[in-house]
């Protein structure tokens, strides 16, 4: 396989160019996909790059197809993306579930716009969250990045790339249309470390695909390197083999989750802007944190303590960050483009601590401050 | 023909011991879950001979299946194989033969698989010319839930979901094959052992979507609902009824109840794969930069 690209210097490009320039960075050589606003930039840049830096653009007949195929390059070693947006987010859910299961790596950009159905095919929207989370059928984690501008968005899907090879899992991008059309300064730094893939190092004889390491990742034998491995969407026992046991299904899926909620260190990451002295936090993400803080400098001008919380990742939810900012303020407000989606998790964590409230618009356009501010105001009254 | 004869010769000897192609099979997973008289099992039998006469480096094949009785084949070959979900062995394979252009890729499915939930991924994967070596197993029914119709069903065949008989038009798989632009077409029975192994050879040697259609028993579903008899008696059936037509025309090619129909080797003609034509795009990129 070709070397991979990465165009290091400083640019202006928007979100969607951004993932497209990550995932090369980060060694993507096969990108599958079908044509949907507002992800279309993403496919675009890497049917006119892929070719040249000795990669693979395939435009697929349908989303279940770019996500098969995907799952399928990734087990033929490569690097492996795809792109969609809600309507085709909903069709990849099958065979992100395969991913899953048969712990094949590879990375999925969600550029969010207004649903549900074919809703509001050129505008924003973030109704996609408890989708990106509980989306395909049975019990999972996996690990889901909300970038809040092109900067981070070529930042994360390098990030991704790594994640999805060191737990051997699907990491999503769950960026928006306005992060995604918006164009910004872009810094392409000049070394970019590529996340090797981990492969077995024992003889063919007796290998067994599916045994862990300590970290409870297995190393993967691709297709061609003489393993004969066999991969299945059943469950399986180390040997990759199926068992149909309630025991081993209890000891697959458990360790499929505990893989990933045992390292929270390794992707949980947060940012916190006017918390020191914070009375009321603002949880949000994506573009709507952008707009968030924005309301959090007008509440500080009319003498609110308002702070930031901007959840960078979405999934596995950051229990512990949340928790413990609901420790140190009297109040939080949740602003997201759904009618309430990560609030549930917000909710779920803080369990009644302190007061709580929601700033939701179904999506169409961002929020504006001061719809903001007023949740903010509503939540300092209950005190 | 002498399956005529077989309420006459004895039961035959159960022999013991090797597959004398065990080596190609995961021998720590058999018994296999396939039904006593299933076609599936001399389908498989010979893709591994023609395999072992052409002395293909096994760790150069995938084998790649969607989900059914046919989807088990992943499970029972000892090569880089994956059982992928219903439908979707075609864009699976896909992206693994991309990734790996060198290496051999099998796909082996269903009639269900392949032409219902799969049926837009088959003619484009055809339209596109991949590499790819698609065997179908056409029991013309859904075996592994029970014995549903499906698109293969032919008119007035009983399954549980047409207890009154089919009244759906049925595919013909050759035809949809060689319309939506497979290089290579061809259609057994599963009784064609040799042929079928001759197939096969000539599609793993060959470039280009290559697809073969194998007419089998499905003793347990589609044979006793239809009163077809038992494995045998419903294999004898469709040999009975194959007529050998190379290169036919495939508008003459349907299979309809109770009448002959045709199997052979349909179409076979060469032209660019996607890879090369994608190589050739790249090659026209470097010139240009070159330039
Ligand atoms: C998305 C989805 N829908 C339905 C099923 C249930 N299912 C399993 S196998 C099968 C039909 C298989 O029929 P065919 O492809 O003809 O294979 P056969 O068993 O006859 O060899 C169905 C409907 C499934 N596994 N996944
Ligand atoms: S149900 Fe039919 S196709 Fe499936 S194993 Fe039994 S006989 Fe074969
Ligand atoms: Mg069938």
């Amino acid at each position: 396989m070709p070397a991979r690209s990465v165009l290091s210097g400083v640019h202006f490009m928007n979100g969607d160019e951004a993932i497209a320039e990550g995932a090369l960075a980060a060694g993507c050589t096969f990108f599958a996909a079908y044509p949907i606003t507002p992800q279309s930039e993403i496919a675009e840049r890497l049917a006119f790059r892929l070719p040249r830096t000795g990669g693979v653009f395939i435009q697929m007949e349908d989303e279940l197809a770019a996500m098969a195929a995907v799952v399928g390059a990734a087990w033929g070693g490569t690097k492996a993306m795809t792109a969609t947006s809600g309507p085709g987010f909903s069709l990849m859910m099958e065979n992100l579930g395969l991913a899953i299961m048969t712990e094949t790596p590879c990375v999925v950009a969600n550029v969010q716009r207004g649903g549900p159905s074919t809703g509001l095919p050129t505008a924003v929207g973030q109704g996609d969250m408890m989708q990106a989370r509980w989306g395909s059928h049975g019990h999972y984690e996996l690990i889901s990045l909300c970038p809040s501008s092109p900067q981070e968005a070529f930042d994360l899907t390098v990030r991704a790339f790594a994640l999805s090879e060191r737990f051997r899992v699907p990491v999503l991008i769950m960026t928006d249309e306005v992060v995604g059309h918006m164009y910004e300064r872009v810094e392409i730094p000049e070394e970019i470390s590529e996340a090797p893939r981990r492969r077995p190092t024992g003889p063919v004889e007796g290998f067994l695909p599916y045994k862990p390491d300590e970290d409870l990742v297995p190393p993967m034998a691709c297709a061609g390197e003489g393993y004969r491995i066999h991969v299945t969407g059943l469950t399986h026992d180390e040997r990759g083999y199926p068992d149909m046991s309630a025991e081993a299904h209890d000891r697959l899926v458990r360790r499929l989750c505990d893989k990933i909620t045992r390292a929270p260190e390794a992707y949980t990451w947060t940012e916190e802007l006017f918390m020191d002295d914070a009375e009321v936090a603002v949880i949000s993400y994506g573009i709507s944190a952008r707009v968030a803080l924005g309301a959090v400098e007008l509440a500080r001008k009319r003498g609110i303590k308002a702070g930031l919380l901007r959840l960078i990742t979405a999934w596995p939810f950051p229990d512990d960050v949340v928790r413990g900012v609901a420790e140190r303020v009297q109040g939080m407000v949740t602003v997201e483009l759904n009618m309430g989606q990560m609030s549930r998790e917000v909710d779920r964590v803080v369990k009644g601590r302190v007061p709580l409230a929601g700033v939701y618009h179904p999506g169409g356009r961002i929020h504006r401050p001061d719809e903001v501010l007023r949740g903010i105001e509503e939540v300092m009254a209950c005190r | 023909m002498p399956v005529k004869a077989k309420r006459q010769v004895p039961p035959p000897e159960v022999v013991q011991g090797q597959h004398p192609m065990e080596k190609y099979l995961r021998a720590d997973r058999i018994p296999h879950i396939w039904c006593a008289g299933c076609g599936l099992g001399t389908v498989l039998a010979s893709f591994l001979y023609a395999v072992d006469d052409l002395g293909v480096d096994p760790d150069g094949i995938a084998v790649i299946s969607g989900i059914g009785c046919t989807g088990r084949v992943a499970g029972y070959v000892r090569m880089d194989s994956y059982h992928t979900t219903h439908g979707r062995a075609l864009p699976f394979a896909t992206g693994l033969k991309l990734a790996q252009p060198d290496m051999k890729a099998v796909v082996f499915s269903g009639d269900g698989d392949l032409f219902a939930i799969g049926g837009n991924h088959f003619i484009h994967a055809a339209r596109r010319n991949l590499d790819i070596n698609v065997i179908c197993v056409n029991n013309l029914n859904y075996g592994m839930t029970g014995g549903q119709a499906g698109p293969t069903t032919p008119l007035g065949g009983r399954c549980t979901t047409s207890p009154y008989g089919n009244f759906e038009h049925p595919f013909n798989l050759v035809h949809v094959a060689a319309s939506a632009g497979a290089a290579y077409v061809a259609r057994w029975t599963s009784l064609d052992v040799r042929r079928l192994q001759g197939a096969i050879q000539e599609m793993l040697v060959r470039k280009g979507f290559s697809f073969l259609e194998v007419i089998a028993p499905c003793p347990t579903n589609y044979g006793r609902r239809n009163k077809l008899g038992d494995g045998l008696d419903e294999l004898h059936h469709y040999a009975e009824h194959a007529v050998i037509k190379h290169g036919a025309d495939l508008a003459d090619t349907e299979i309809l109840p109770g009448q002959d129909f045709l199997v052979g080797k349909f179409i076979d003609e060469e032209k660019p794969t996607y890879w090369e034509m994608y190589q050739g795009k790249v090659a026209e990129l470097e010139d240009r930069r070159r330039r």
